[in-house]
C-alpha cells in the first residue's frame, strides 16, 4: 500500500482557503517540537511565544503596529505576483522611502506647518517607487531578471542610508552615533490610541488593503494583472500591454514600500538609523503568499507575522532564546503553506498493489 | 606589477566561495530546476561549518558538514518544488528566508568565538613559478578543490553520458521521461548537489576566508552566484572568470583605502552589488542569447503521470 498523489480534475478552491489555516497549525505544531528539541517546556514556549505578547491592550496595539508594514507591503507585492512580477526587493524600496522622507523631515526640521507630514508620505512613496522603476525599467527595456535585480539593490539601498546617516545626516550633536535628528512633532504620525505606540500608519495600512481589494478584484486593470500572471499567451492575445502589467506591479509594490518606510521613521522610530527595518520586506513576500495574494487574506496574514516578531521578542525576553527564531518561524511558515498547497491541485490517494496473479495478467 | 600579484590573488579567494555556489547551481540549473535557495544554503552551510570546526577543531570536519547542511536544505527545496510541484520560486525565495532565520538563531552563541586562520598551501614547485605561482599556487586548499570541482563539472556535463542526460533532463523532460529516464530522481540529485556545492562555499567562507561567523555574513554571495550562471549563460568556464572577477570588485575597496584612494567605504561595498546589475543588463539585452543558452524547462514543474 502507498499513497499517490492524483490530479484533481480542477483546483479545490476549498483547500485554497484551508491551506493558510493548515500551513498556520503546522507551524505551531513544529514550534511545539523545537521547543522540546531546546529543552524548554513546550506549553510555555507556546504561551510566551504566541499568548503572553497580545495579553493586553498594549501587546495588541504593538501587534497591530508591527502588522502595518506587513500588510502594506503585502497588499503592494500582491499586485505584482498576481502577474508573475517577482519584485523580492521591497526591503531596498522601504528603505529608500525612509530615506525620502526622512530627507523631507530634516530639511523641513522644526517647522510648524501641518503640510510636513503629507510631504513626507508622497516622498516616501516616490523613494519606492523610484527604486522600483529601476528592475521595472531594465525589465522591460533589456529584458533582465527583476528577482535579482530588486534583490541586489536592497543591498545598495541599505549602504546608501548608511552613508547617509553616518556622513551628511548625522546628527551634530548625538554623540557621534550614526543616526539623524530626532524628528519634531509635525514630522510625526499622531498616536492613534493614547499611551500606546499605534500611529496613523495603521490606518493608511487598511486603507491600502480596502484600495487593492477594489483594485485587484474589481477593476479591469487588476484584472488584466491576474490575466497576465494565469495565461501569459491569453493576456497577449486580449492585447493586454505586457509591459505595462511590469511596471504596474513593480511601482504598485515600490510605493507601498516606500510608505512603510516612511511609516516606520514618522512612526516607531522617529529618526533615521543605520537599519529601519527588521526585515519588513522580506516577511512581506511570505505574507502575500499566506494571504493567497488577496487583500483580505493578507490583513489577516499580517497579524500572524507580526505576531512571530512580536513571540521571537518574547522568546529572547521569557526563554532566553535568541530574538532570530522569527525568522525560523517565519520561514517555516512559508515551507509548510508551499506544501499544503499541494492539496489544492491535487488530491492523496491510497494505491493497494495488486495481487500477484492480477500482475502477471496485467502484464501479459 | 608588484601590486598585482596581491590583487590577482587576494581575487581569486574571494571568487571562491562564489565558484562553489554558482557551479553548484549550475548544474542544478542544467536540469530545469531553478533554486533560488542559494544564499540560505550558504548561510546554513557557513553556520554548520563553522560550529563544527570550532568544536572539533577540525576544518575538513566542519566543511564536510557545511556540506552536509547544504544537502539537508537542498532536499526541503526539492521535496516542495520536485515531488509536491510548488512555485519554483516562491519555494527557493522560502528557503533563502528560513536559512537566514535559521543560521541566525543557530549562530547567536557563535558571534564571538573566534577560529584560527589557516595559513595557504604552496604547491611545491608551481608556487615558485614567477608571477604565476604567488597568483595561483599559494592559496588555500579549498581554491585547489574548486579548480578540480570546475574540471568535474564540466567533464560530467559535456563528456559523460550522464551530464548528457541530465541536460536532456533540463531541455525536454517529457523526452526523458518518453525514453525511460527517471527525471524526478535526476533532477533531485542535481538539486541535492547543487545544495552540497552552496553549503561548502559558505563553509569555506566562514572557515577559511573570513575566518568567523557574523550574522547574514554571506552578504547577497548567494544571490550574485545566481546572477553569475546567467552572466556565464550556463557555461562553466565562463562562470569561473566571473567569479573571479566578481572576486576582484569585492576586495576593490581594501585596496583602494590601502592605496589611500579617497572614496567613500560605503560606495565601494555597494560596488558587487552594481557590478552585477550592470553585468546583467548587458548579458540579457539581446532576448536571444538568454533563450538560445538557459535550459528550456528550467523553473517550470514536471511531473510524470
Amino acid at each position: 500500500m502507498r499513497l499517490k498523489l492524483e490530479a484533481r480534475p480542477e483546483p479545490s478552491r476549498l483547500t485554497g482557503y484551508l491551506s493558510p489555516l493548515l500551513a498556520a497549525g503546522l507551524t505551531v505544531v513544529a514550534g511545539f517540537i523545537l521547543f522540546s528539541a531546546l529543552g524548554r517546556n513546550p506549553w510555555l514556549g507556546f504561551y510566551t511565544f504566541f499568548i503572553h505578547p497580545i495579553r493586553d491592550l498594549n501587546g495588541v496595539t504593538e501587534l497591530l503596529l508591527k502588522a502595518s508594514p506587513l500588510m502594506l507591503i503585502g497588499v503592494g507585492l500582491a499586485c505584482g505576483y498576481r502577474a508573475n512580477v517577482w519584485n523580492i526587493g521591497a526591503e531596498g524600496q522601504l528603505t529608500l522611502g525612509a530615506i525620502f522622507a526622512g530627507g523631507v523631515a530634516l530639511h523641513f526640521h522644526g517647522s510648524e506647518s501641518r503640510l510636513v507630514l503629507p510631504a513626507m508620505f508622497v516622498a516616501g512613496a516616490a523613494g519606492g517607487m523610484l527604486w522600483a522603476a529601476i528592475p521595472a525599467l531594465l525589465r522591460t527595456r533589456f529584458n533582465t531578471n527583476e528577482i535579482l535585480v530588486s534583490l541586489m539593490l536592497v543591498y545598495v539601498a541599505s549602504l546608501l542610508l548608511s552613508w547617509l546617516v553616518h556622513e551628511p545626516w548625522r546628527d551634530p550633536e548625538g554623540f557621534n552615533f550614526p543616526q539623524s535628528e530626532q524628528f519634531t512633532e509635525t514630522a510625526l504620525y499622531p498616536i492613534l490610541v493614547d499611551g500606546t505606540r499605534l500611529n496613523l500608519g495603521f490606518a493608511v495600512a487598511l486603507a491600502a488593503v480596502a484600495i487593492g481589494y477594489v483594485f485587484l478584484n474589481r477593476s479591469f486593470l487588476g484584472f488584466q494583472l491576474r490575466v497576465a500572471g494565469l495565461a501569459p499567451d491569453a493576456a497577449r492575445y486580449a492585447g493586454f500591454n505586457a509591459h505595462r502589467m511590469v511596471w504596474l506591479g513593480m511601482l504598485a509594490g515600490g510605493a507601498c514600500a516606500g510608505i512603510a518606510g516612511m511609516g516606520e521613521v514618522a512612526g516607531p522610530i522617529g529618526q533615521l538609523l543605520p537599519s529601519v527595518s527588521p526585515g519588513y520586506g522580506f516577511a512581506a513576500i511570505i505574507v502575500a503568499f499566506v494571504g493567497r495574494l488577496h487583500p483580505v487574506g493578507i490583513l489577516l496574514a499580517s497579524l500572524l507575522m507580526s505576531l512571530l516578531y512580536l513571540g521571537g521578542e518574547a522568546a529572547q525576553m521569557g526563554l532566553n532564546l535568541p530574538s532570530a527564531m522569527t525568522g525560523l518561524f517565519q520561514g517555516m511558515l512559508l515551507f509548510f503553506l508551499l506544501g499544503s498547497d499541494v492539496f489544492i491541485n491535487y488530491r492523496v490517494r491510497v494505491v493497494r498493489p495488486l495481487p500477484a496473479p492480477a500482475v502477471r495478467a496485467a502484464a501479459a | 606589477m608588484d601590486n598585482l600579484v596581491p590583487i590577482l590573488a587576494a581575487a581569486i579567494a574571494a571568487g571562491t566561495p562564489l565558484v562553489f555556489a554558482a557551479l553548484g547551481e549550475l548544474v542544478v540549473e542544467k536540469s530545469g530546476v531553478l533554486n533560488l535557495g542559494v544564499e540560505g544554503m550558504m548561510l546554513v552551510g557557513a553556520i554548520a561549518g563553522f560550529a563544527v570546526a570550532t568544536s572539533t577543531g577540525n576544518l575538513w570536519i566542519g566543511a564536510c558538514a557545511g556540506m552536509a547542511a547544504g544537502v539537508a536544505m537542498a532536499a526541503i527545496f526539492a521535496v516542495l518544488a520536485l515531488n509536491l510541484m510548488a512555485n519554483q520560486v516562491a519555494s527557493g525565495l522560502a528557503l533563502t528566508l528560513f536559512g537566514v532565520g535559521l543560521s541566525a538563531f543557530v549562530g547567536k552563541p557563535f558571534e564571538s568565538v573566534s577560529l584560527l586562520k589557516e595559513g595557504p598551501f604552496d604547491v611545491p614547485l608551481l608556487s615558485q613559478i614567477p608571477f604565476l605561482g604567488p597568483v595561483l599556487f599559494r592559496q588555500h586548499v579549498l581554491v585547489y578543490v574548486s579548480w578540480l570541482l570546475f574540471a568535474g563539472v564540466t567533464w560530467f556535463l559535456y563528456r559523460s553520458r550522464a551530464g548528457l542526460v541530465l541536460r536532456s533532463v533540463g531541455e525536454s523532460p517529457e523526452s526523458a521521461h518518453a525514453i525511460g529516464y527517471p527525471v524526478v530522481r535526476i533532477r533531485w540529485l542535481a538539486t541535492l548537489f547543487g545544495g552540497a556545492m552552496a553549503g561548502l562555499g559558505g563553509a569555506h567562507l566562514s572557515e577559511f576566508y573570513a575566518p568567523m561567523w557574523v550574522e547574514g555574513m554571506v552578504a547577497g554571495r548567494g544571490w550574485i552566484a545566481l546572477a553569475l550562471v546567467v552572466f556565464a549563460t550556463w557555461r562553466p568556464a565562463r562562470v569561473m572568470v566571473g567569479a573571479y572577477l566578481f572576486g576582484g570588485v569585492t576586495i576593490a575597496q581594501f585596496f583602494a583605502q590601502g592605496a589611500g584612494i579617497d572614496v567613500t567605504s560605503q560606495l565601494l561595498s555597494a560596488l558587487p552589488y552594481l557590478a552585477t546589475i550592470v553585468v546583467l543588463v548587458v548579458i540579457s539585452r539581446n532576448v536571444n542569447t538568454i533563450r538560445l543558452n538557459s535550459p528550456v524547462s528550467l523553473g517550470r514543474p514536471y511531473r510524470p503521470d
